[in-house]
């Protein structure tokens, strides 16, 4: 078995994807993405001296769509997805701290 | 396989019930008929999550009476249609698997499935999938693992699960599902039916809840090549939706040339020849390599050295892609979101969403393209990736220079059972012969090679045919080769012989 990752890299990891881990999920995370990063590792043997990297397979290149106004989504088609709605918003927890505090 | 030429069978094809329907009607027949099937069969293997019978029977009304006002509905008149759980569509509810997406109701329809009620065919009903596509037996899925119809005890394969099983059950004889390592071809082989890969760009993805987005494609599993055929010549072709839809035109899928196989030029790597092959695998595979050869096609060895890297390459691309492309479920505009004490700042709530919405594959996968992409180490591995990724491309193009087609098996293995891969890799592993397609932006397509013995099971496998890049028209070619050549001992539909 390869070198578990350590803990902090994982709780660095998962701050960065937004996942809440508990500590349990933290030592299967070590050992689960040590396991895959080990059979990636296979990657180092290839020699890709002087190849290009290869993000996708088609050659693009921007296309533009006619300027032309169309109609767009009705509103209520939108925020009937949505898990809170007051009135015609979305509605959100507070982002900004208020004045004076924090 | 053979000899479903009228609605009488049990069975039809796609091509023969449009083909009936767009002469004498009967669209509201062939949906009851597949409803049926549907109420006495889906409760023992969980393929579809969601069955439309009113809107289906409605639909199916309309194309009856455009039938009656001598109108043509279209070349898929009256065809019953399942759609994986990924495939936005404004009927029911659009969920991939998941219980992030639980009870989402997409405000539009996917360009596939547009397009496939333009040209006549039923949606009518939806099938389950690992969760967001990421797996390769179904068994990753919010709503309940899917069961091969050929055992109920293993797995249908995946992501697309649901699919497949619903055509190999006999629900419907048209499902679309996606694929983005292998996941319409895996599990297509391991329900002994054909599921095509269609080049990257050939069909839309405007609708296809985005998983990676350089990999992902849409397509259909059917029982017959020349269904796939159809279903192909209605969903492919430019999209102005996705700037990713190739505006390359779209050959005549339908025809069929009058001798296939003479003059083919198959290329068989002795990569695809690894010694874990199930022997029966091995076995069917040499068999019908002798098959072709003895109706006039060439036998090409090419190699491939690059097969064993292709899960590795896949399995730093895909997570990364899926780490960006998952980011946009927060809890903040649709979707799953936590209750979270009040005052909490926003990234808990996006944490706990997050970790409550999403299953355990699906964050496994996130936090691995998290840190693939992460700063340290993206040039360790993805970078490096997605330069293996070019000689990976590079290869096939040599490879098709010497020959039409590359042929293999689908899967090194048939059908395993019920929670028997529990490590990651191992799972990965289902894909070894099918992830480079994806990698390399080629198409595949699988078709039914026979069956594997394990103990008293016989389980169904499949011939994978590779292509190069919008060729379709010779996977096809191909394809319609081997059904002419291949004596199918397989029922069309999982227990049919066992009712014959």
């Amino acid at each position: 078995m390869p070198e578990p990752l350590p803990a902090d890299v994982i709780r660095h990891v998962a701050r960065l994807a937004r996942l809440r881990l508990d500590p349990a999920d933290v030592e299967r995370y070590r050992a689960d993405l040590s396991a895959v990063l080990d059979f990636v590792s296979r990657l180092e043997e290839i020699d890709v001296g002087g190849v290009e990297p290869y993000a996708h397979p088609l050659d693009l290149s921007n296309r533009f769509g006619e300027d032309i106004p169309e109609a767009s989504m009705p509103i209520e088609d939108l925020l009937r997805n949505a898990p809170r709605v007051e009135d015609r918003f979305i509605s959100v927890p507070k982002v900004l701290a208020e004045e004076g505090s924090a | 396989m053979t000899g479903h030429r009228s609605l009488d069978g049990a069975h039809p094809s796609a091509s023969d019930i449009a083909a009936t329907v767009r002469r004498a009607g009967g669209a509201m027949d062939v949906v009851r008929r597949h409803l049926a099937r549907i109420d006495a069969g889906n409760a023992a293997i969980n393929a579809l999550r969601e069955v439309y019978a009113e809107a289906a029977l409605r639909r199916a009304e309309a194309v009856d009476a455009q039938v009656a006002r001598g109108e043509d509905p279209g070349p898929l008149a009256g065809v019953p249609v399942a759609i994986k759980d990924n495939i936005a569509s404004r009927l029911g509810t659009t969920a991939c698997g998941s219980r992030m997406l639980a009870g989402y109701a997409s405000p539009f329809d996917a360009t596939v499935v547009e397009r496939m009620e333009a040209a006549g065919a039923i949606i009518i009903g939806r099938t389950n999938c690992d969760e967001f596509a990421m797996g390769s037996s179904t068994e990753h899925c919010a709503f309940g693992p899917v069961r091969n119809p050929h055992d109920h005890d293993r797995v249908p394969g995946g992501s697309s699960g649901g699919s497949a099983a619903a055509v190999a059950a006999g629900f419907v004889p048209v499902a679309l599902g996606s694929d983005t390592g292998g996941s319409i071809r895996q599990p297509a082989a391991l329900c002994g039916v054909v599921g095509l890969k269609p080049s990257y760009g050939r069909v839309s993805r405007y609708g296809l809840v985005a998983f990676g987005s350089s990999l992902d494609q849409i397509g259909p599993f059917t029982r017959t090549v020349a269904d796939a055929a159809l279903v192909l010549g209605v969903i492919a072709g430019e999209d102005p939706r996705d700037s990713t839809c190739a505006q390359v035109p779209v050959p005549d899928c339908g025809a069929a040339p009058a001798d296939p196989v003479r003059g083919l030029r198959l290329g068989v790597p002795k990569a695809y020849l690894r010694p874990d092959n199930h022997p029966d695998v091995a076995g069917s595979l040499m068999r019908a390599i002798d098959r072709f050869q003895a109706h006039g096609a060439t036998i090409v060895p090419v190699d491939l050295d690059l097969v064993d890297a292709g899960i590795a390459t896949y399995y730093v691309i895909a997570p990364a892609e899926a780490s960006s492309n998952l980011a946009r479920f927060d809890g903040i505009r649709y979707g799953h979101r936590a209750t979270v004490p009040a005052g909490s700042p926003l990234d808990d709530l996006y944490a706990a969403t997050r970790s409550e919405g999403f299953g355990r594959e699906v964050q496994r996968r996130i936090m691995l393209g998290t840190y693939v992409l992460s700063a340290g180490y993206y040039d360790a591995f993805y970078r490096r990736a997605l330069r293996v990724r070019r000689r990976i491309r590079e290869e096939f193009d040599r490879a098709f220079v010497t020959c039409d087609a590359i042929i293999g098996p689908t899967t090194p293995t048939p059908a395993f059972r019920l929670g028997e891969k529990n490590d990651p890799v191992s799972m990965y592993l289902c894909d070894v012969y099918t992830v480079n397609t994806n990698i390399a932006g080629i198409c595949g397509m699988s078709v039914p090679m026979g069956f594997a013995r394990e103990g008293s099971a016989r389980l169904p496998i499949g011939l994978h045919i590779q292509c190069p890049a919008f060729a379709e028209d010779t996977l096809l070619r191909v394809g319609r080769a081997w059904e002419a050549l291949h004596d199918p001992a397989a029922p069309a539909v999982a227990g049919a012989e066992a009712a014959r």
